[in-house]
């Protein structure tokens, strides 16, 4: 072998000595980047959740360049989309239950992270910008089911806005700011398109906070206890192959949906066009916002509603503090497992809850999740910190399969 | 055994069971993204409804003798001009030889119409439209139309004579529906 440098090696070297770009992926996501080798398919979800993202953008761009947002001809380029532009049914589809896959998948990275104990020291800041990513797509979701301008979109916009009306005081001129106008009209369709279009671009930026406070610690994993180096292997190309697996498996469920199921997730409702003179008999938002739109309908209490709502995520920020159980993995507390397991049924119970009309049965165990939800974590999970006996914890990660195979 | 079979072939091929596998990995990627990207470059393409507006028709007997007009089509202006016995004169009488882009003016009309001169307004150099619709418009040297964008002189058959433009105006494809009406594309 010649140990003369290749033309091409001495140009990559050049280039990299200006700008280290090679190094810096390298060192984020490649070979100089250890992970601990213990980490099971739910820890997939955080790059299935980046890939979504991208899927969002490029069909999201292209589905841009077709769309007008005015309010007498947006319903109309949507369908013109759906039935004229080529592929535009394929891009359109991708784009509406890509955004169901996106709330799917990061909500699997969510409670992986409540279940796994990822919010405890030393990532708290980490779960800080997890959260506030989770808000930005919240925004996000909203923003974008209000632009085919149907009877759910233009109903829906009128609801959630008027949320802010609940302020002291100032609420309904907030209202009247957000809308640009007296009621949802074309100023706030034009300036929903243009917030649409940006935050993506902010939960980018989000999203590099997210893995760099990543970095710091490292990742954690089903254990939850800190990883030795000697637990570690390099993220290229160990995890990057489990990765790439998991993405395989997960698009095909993806395009299984986006092809044959492609409006089971939508409301037909959203394919009649706006009429701001006629409220439908029934209005649900989309299924991922159902749990807290069920906490804003069991308090009767307009304020006091909203603020439960928006408490309800908000709250999140202090589940750092509000657990107070050193031991990370529900793995080793098994009385924490229960309850976790508990907190998920009570979430989708409160899903279906708010997907009913808000009396009788649904309105009565909205009630009982909303106080599960708020005791679950205000008290049960402060108390459980000190009355749990966990389970005891492994040296290291390779030490109990090392017995195993003694 | 299966293994076994493997490190012969790997052997033979000089690969190892490792590379097949990324090897088709990446290719199968490829793919998947190829099929992904070629649905959104499609989609830039003219829409169904777009193609659909793909034919003009009007009414040419309201186009006097001397008279040029303006038709739209495919969102661009297509010149209609009803030429007087001088101006066909004019454009026969050329040496086609000495033309940039040779054509005789016969075949830029249709028989037994060859009063009638209709071609995409659209100048071949950069995509102005030449000015000479009008009577007091500029007319260019050979009596036809003239670019004002960057100085192209085309003759009362449409060809270029003079400037930068390297091609004759386009005719574009029409036909006669009847003695009156013309549908264009």
């Amino acid at each position: 072998m010649s140990t003369e440098k290749s033309i091409w090696r001495k140009a990559y070297e050049w280039h990299e000595e200006r700008l280290p770009i090679v190094h810096w992926l390298d060192h984020s996501l490649g070979t100089k980047y250890p992970v601990p080798r213990n980490l099971n398919y739910w820890w997939n979800f955080g790059s299935l959740a980046m890939f979504m993202l991208a899927v969002m953008i490029f069909s999201g761009i292209f589905l841009a360049m077709n769309y007008t947002p005015h309010v007498t001809l947006a319903f109309d380029s949507v369908e013109r989309i759906m039935r004229d532009v080529n592929f535009g049914w394929l891009i359109r589809y991708m784009h509406s239950n890509g955004a169901s896959f996106f709330f799917i998948v990061v909500y699997i990275h969510i409670l992986r992270g409540m279940y796994y104990g990822s919010y405890k020291a030393p990532r708290e800041v980490l779960w800080w910008i997890g959260i506030l990513i989770y808000l930005a797509m919240m925004a996000t979701g909203f923003l974008g089911y209000v632009l085919p301008w149907g009877q759910m979109s233009f109903w829906g916009a009128t609801v959630i806005t008027n949320l802010f009306s609940a302020i002291p005081g100032v609420g309904k001129a907030v209202v009247t700011l957000l809308w640009g106008g007296f009621s949802v009209d074309n100023p706030t369709l034009n300036r929903f398109f243009a917030l649409h279009y940006l935050l993506p671009f902010v939960i980018i930026g989000l999203i590099f906070l997210h893995i760099w406070a990543l970095h710091v610690p490292g990742a954690n994993n089903p254990l939850g206890i800190d990883a030795a180096p000697a637990d570690k292997i390099p993220f290229f190309p160990y995890y990057v192959a489990k990765d790439v697996f998991g993405l395989g498996v997960f698009v095909v469920i993806y395009f299984t949906v986006v092809f044959w199921f492609p409006n089971i997730l939508g409301d037909p409702l959203n394919y009649v066009k706006a009429n701001p003179l006629q409220t439908p008999p029934h209005i649900v938002p989309e299924w991922y916002y159902l749990p807290f739109y069920a906490i804003l309908r069991a308090i009767p209490n307009k304020l006091l509603g909203v603020v439960a709502m928006f408490g309800s995520i908000l709250i999140m920020f202090v589940l750092p503090w509000l657990d107070t159980s050193r031991v990370r993995s529900a793995n080793f507390r098994p009385v924490y497992r229960v309850f976790f397991w508990v907190f998920l049924l009570n979430a989708v119970t409160l899903g279906w809850c708010g997907s009913q009309l808000a009396e009788g049965l649904p309105l009565i165990l909205s009630r009982i999740g909303t106080f599960w939800y708020f005791f679950h974590l205000l008290v049960i999970l402060p108390v459980l910190g000190w009355v749990e006996t966990p389970k005891p914890l492994p040296a290291s990660i390779s030490q109990p399969v090392m017995k195993a195979a003694e | 055994m299966a293994n076994t079979a493997h490190a012969h072939a790997a052997d033979a091929a000089g690969e190892t069971r490792r590379d097949f596998l990324l090897h088709t990995t990446v290719a199968m990627g490829a793919v998947g993204a190829g099929m992904m990207v070629w649905p959104l470059i499609s989609s830039m393409n003219p829409a169904a409804d777009t193609l659909s507006l793909s034919t003009t028709e009007f009414n040419i007997s309201g186009v006097a003798e001397g008279q040029r007009i303006i038709v739209v089509w495919r969102g661009k202006p297509v010149f209609v001009a009803h030429r007087t016995p001088a101006e066909i004169e004019a454009a026969r009488k050329v040496d086609v030889s000495e033309l940039r882009d040779p054509q005789k003016d016969e075949v830029r009309v249709k028989k037994d119409k060859d009063q009638y001169l209709i071609l995409v307004g659209v100048c071949t150099h950069l995509g102005c439209i030449p000015l000479g619709i009008k009577a007091n418009d500029p007319h260019g040297d050979f009596g036809g139309w003239f670019c004002p964008c960057h100085g192209s002189h085309y003759d009362t058959s449409g060809r270029i004579r003079k400037g930068p433009a390297p091609l004759n105006l386009e005719v574009p494809e029409y036909q006669f529906l009847s003695d009156t009406t013309v549908r264009i594309g």
